[in-house]
């Protein structure tokens, strides 16, 4: 094997805030419940609250308002103001899975004094498909990604979007 | 679904080995062959499968057919996580507007 590797491409996303670093970090990971989208939750409840532990190994975690909890991943990195590392750990059966390890890294760059520029990568998507064997049903169930797909259209045209 | 295909051809063991012999570079099929214990049509067979999910692209240079990795590979799981991403970070910019506005009402920003 050479040094250059090469993979399916990651997911990349980024967003201006009107905010300095630290209170950009501080919403995106310490206030994670006020933002984070009902929708995005594998609860089979209503989501009530999603948290991410202040350190490296904590939890990040939703829970719903039946009390029910369910797992994301976990911190990989907490390094406030300027960078987030965050295990995702939910698998294309839309189950939490210890043994998948994806990367969401968030960093939160300083562009003036109260402008932040947050850029989210979501790598080692091909990860996923190692997970796959025990995906392959799922994938058309009414649980799988299909489901969830389609809940997401049903969202951004509901928000006009 | 394009996302299931791309899944289930990783799924196999050997298909994976296939692919992951790739992540080097492109590779002719006999090369990839050389390296793993299964026959050259067999490897033939798995980047046919590859390939048609969307996984590795074909190339041909004379008489050889060279596979490569294709970066757009995993398209609709991509596609998926792009829009899920989308809406976590309007949400989140979302909320850090609101809670500048009440900011301005009352405390100080930190």
């Amino acid at each position: 094997m050479t040094a250059q590797h090469i993979t399916p491409a990651p997911v990349r996303k980024s967003v201006v805030v009107n905010a300095n670093a630290a209170r950009a970090f501080d919403v995106f990971a310490n206030n994670i419940s006020r933002w984070w989208p009902a929708s995005h939750t594998i609860l089979k409840a209503p989501l009530k609250e999603t948290f991410i532990e202040p350190f490296v190994n904590g939890r990040w975690y939703q829970v719903g308002q039946d009390g029910s909890e369910c797992d994301n991943g976990k911190v990989l990195a907490w390094e406030p103001p300027h960078r987030l590392l965050l295990a995702w750990q939910i698998n294309p059966d839309w189950q939490y899975d210890p043994d998948l390890v994806t990367e969401v890294e968030v960093k939160f760059i300083a562009e003036g004094e109260r402008k932040t520029r947050v850029e989210l990568e979501h790598r080692h998507l091909e990860r996923m498909g190692a997970k796959a064997d025990t995906a392959r049903a799922a994938v058309d169930s009414p649980n799988g990604w299909g489901a969830i797909l389609e809940s997401f259209r049903q969202v951004v045209e509901q928000g006009g979007k | 679904m394009a996302y299931g295909n791309a899944l289930t051809a990783l799924a196999d063991p050997t298909r994976r080995r296939v692919f992951e012999e790739l992540r080097s570079g492109p590779k002719p099929v006999g090369e990839i062959a050389s390296v793993l214990p299964v026959s050259r049509p067999a490897v033939s067979q798995h980047l046919k499968v590859l390939k048609g999910a969307g996984l590795v692209r074909e190339e041909t240079q004379g008489t050889r057919h060279v596979y490569s990795i294709d970066p757009k590979g995993l398209g609709a799981i991509r596609r998926w996580l792009d829009q899920f991403w989308t809406e976590a970070l309007d949400a989140f910019a979302a909320e850090i507007e609101r809670d500048s506005q009440e900011g301005k009402e009352g405390k100080d920003k930190p």
